[in-house]
């Protein structure tokens, strides 16, 4: 199966007074056709500014200066409005993490789908509705909410809602940036299962950015962690929760209670991520890292193999050297 | 920890609200007869889904709603009796609240001390003088982690990250010298990798300033690590309460079973059975007799449509309000 998402030396910057600021420095993924690639990392790591960036949604401040954002093959960065425009929600589609937000409070769901099929050329208002129904039949909704506004449902149903909006179209590539995030653990989880199902029947491709990596745990299929602004380490989910090579993955997975097993106490990881402005030369993390050596505070480490997965860590030079 | 009586007891606790204009007026039991205790120096956890009533306990607790029925005794003493606004402020002291978001819950205009000096100023009537408020809010401010905390103290609160700001929200309440600590949500904004840190702040205030905190959450695992106590509420009514550590190593009812099989857990094998639950929220609005977890319950018998389940002792302070985990001895006439 070939990418179907290739990002490459991505770089974000904001333009501020004290002059550029950047968000996401050098980024490069590629996401497979139907695969689920789990992006994670605390707030402010540039994880959503990325995300944007992938969608082509950055307003100023913000803007691309570096990189390139190739799906299905054609380089997204240099298009126009009006080019994505047929592109979106067509082939590539995202969800907000606030659907309270994201949804329309003045028009019921319904109308939110017509005026999305509309928008793309669908005018046929039987085939409108028909669509309509179907898809929020997929996603577990009662078809009689068409009629419904968005005050009307749960915080779960106006999540699936928006993926049901998402999906109209069975796009190759959905961008969802932590849609589960307002929602309580129960519902949370109905609503990760009911994504990998859909995946599984409409064989489209998730990027799913979190800042809890418990979530997306038995989900994803691959990972990036972040951390200021860089991935720090890539890899496939399962070796990397097992085996994380990276001191920042582990601090994360440390950094969560276990509801079963015994009860030890947990450290989290300590300090706060640094000022984006004036990062510390070197390895980002290096503040912050238990483990820190000397030389990590002296350039920017590069990517090491870790098995199965990539980190950018000195930590594994020093294990492949003898 | 057992004394005879308990630093906090609600009994019977209803609060019911009107919704709805005046020709469908209708009734959301947003709290229906909860009986719950707190014992001084000792974590409860309160667990439970949006709507389950668990934040309103909280506002029932802190008296910022009146109770329909049942009642509030602290340190054995009625919240009904107290007259006056001396009384009442003495309770709002003993019994502080912090909330759940860091970033509407303080000031922006004012600086950090401004929040914990008024506090001081108005609860701490054996503290005189300036420098001793002064030196008790760097006290307090230190005691939640913060240092150095004479320059915490005059930052503003934008210069703080969400986690130095929660736990300037815990510094507020302990100085007023709680017995009892009402924390509504209070890690639910934060980064997970910034939860353990005040998840551990919790603990080390039971530990060395003796206060009782009452944990408001939908995150068993947190409540597993922090509390000594759970108490598992739904729609509006506690399906079972018990020690943390019997509760979750044998939960009883059917939906502390199904909130511990939705605790994402990556050490723990995923089980797909459950991701079934349509995981909507009860009816409280003019509700029928009957469980209130029926609609959702695996173990659903003709019984449970028809009688409320009560709380029954399965141990010693183990208790389940449930019709098929634990049959009352007279099943037909439970109340």
């Amino acid at each position: 199966m070939g990418a179907v998402l290739e990002v490459e030396g991505l770089t974000v910057e904001y333009a501020t007074d004290s002059g550029p600021v950047r968000a996401v420095d050098d980024v490069s993924l590629s996401v497979d056709a139907g695969e689920f690639l789990g992006v994670v990392g605390e707030s402010g790591c540039g994880k959503s500014t990325m995300l944007f960036a992938i969608a082509k949604l950055l307003s100023p401040p913000a803007a691309i200066t570096a990189g390139a954002v190739r799906f299905g093959g054609t380089d997204l960065v240099p298009m126009t409005d009006k080019q994505l425009a047929g592109l979106r929600w067509t082939r590539l589609s995202v969800v907000m993490q606030s659907a309270m937000n994201a949804l329309n409070p003045v028009t019921s769901i319904g109308g939110q789908f017509r005026d999305t099929m509309v928008a793309h050329g669908v005018k046929n208002r039987a085939e409108i509705h028909d669509r309509s129904v179907e898809m929020l039949r997929l996603v577990g909704i009662d078809p009689i909410h068409l009629k419904s506004y968005p005050h009307q449902l749960s915080g779960g149903m106006r999540q699936r809602a928006m993926i049901a909006m998402a999906l109209l179209f069975t796009p190759e590539l959905v961008i969802m940036d932590e849609p589960t995030s307002a929602l309580d653990v129960v519902a949370q989880r109905s609503l990760m299962v009911q994504i990998k199902q859909l995946q599984e029947r409409l064989g489209f491709a998730v990027v799913f950015v979190t800042h809890d990596m418990s979530l997306v745990s038995h989900f994803s299929d691959r990972l990036a962690v972040m951390y200021a602004g860089q991935v720090v380490e890539t890899g496939p989910t399962r070796p990397v929760f097992d085996h994380p090579a990276h001191p920042y993955t582990r601090g994360l997975l440390d950094a969560f209670p276990s509801i079963t097993g015994p009860r030890v106490p947990l450290l989290g990881i300590p300090g706060r991520p640094p000022e984006l402005r004036d990062p510390p030369p070197g390895c980002r993390f290096a503040p912050r890292c238990p483990a820190v050596l000397p030389q990590c505070t002296e350039s920017p480490p590069p990517f090491f193999e870790a098995g199965p997965a990539q980190a950018r860590c000195l930590l594994l030079a020093k294990k492949a050297e003898p | 920890m057992t004394s005879d009586v308990p630093l906090l007891e609600t009994l019977g606790l209803t609060r019911h609200f009107k919704v709805g204009g005046n020709l469908a007026r209708r009734t959301l039991h947003a709290v229906d007869d909860v009986d719950l205790v707190v014992h001084s120096k000792e974590i409860v956890a309160v667990v439970g889904e949006s709507g389950s009533g668990k934040s309103t306990l909280a506002r029932l607790i802190a008296g910022v709603y009146r109770p329909t029925a049942g009642d509030i005794r602290y340190q054995g003493t009625s919240l009904e009796a107290i007259r006056g606004r001396k009384q009442l402020l003495a309770y709002r002291s003993d019994v502080p609240m912090v909330f759940q978001d860091p970033f509407s819950s303080l000031n922006p205009a004012f600086r950090v001390s401004h929040g914990i000096l008024r506090g001081l100023k108005l609860h701490r009537r054996d503290l005189n003088s300036r420098a001793e408020r002064q030196a008790e809010a760097e006290r307090v401010v230190d005691a939640v982690g913060l240092t150095p905390a004479r320059e915490i103290l005059d930052r503003f609160p934008y210069e703080l990250s969400g986690g130095q700001r929660q736990r300037i929200g815990f510094a507020q309440a302990l100085a007023y010298q709680p017995k009892l600590i009402l924390a509504d949500e209070p890690v639910s904004m934060l980064d997970v990798s910034i939860r353990v840190g005040l998840l551990n702040l919790m603990v080390r205030l039971r530990d060395e300033q003796d206060v009782s905190i009452l944990y408001i959450t939908h995150d068993l695992a947190s409540a597993r690590y922090v509390s000594d106590r759970v108490v598992v509420m739904y729609g509006g009514t506690v399906v079972e309460t018990g020690p943390t550590e019997d509760v979750l190593a044998a939960p009883q009812h059917p939906y502390t079973q199904l909130l511990l099989a939705a605790a994402p857990d990556p050490r723990v094998a995923l089980d797909f059975d459950t991701g079934g639950d349509p995981a909507e929220p009860p009816r409280v609005v003019d509700p029928t007799p009957g469980c209130r977890f029926r609609d959702r319950c695996p173990l659903v018998e003709d019984v449970c449509h028809r009688i409320d389940p009560v709380p029954v002792a399965l141990r010693p302070l183990h208790s389940v309000a449930c019709h098929v985990a634990a049959p009352a001895t007279h099943p037909e006439g439970a109340r």
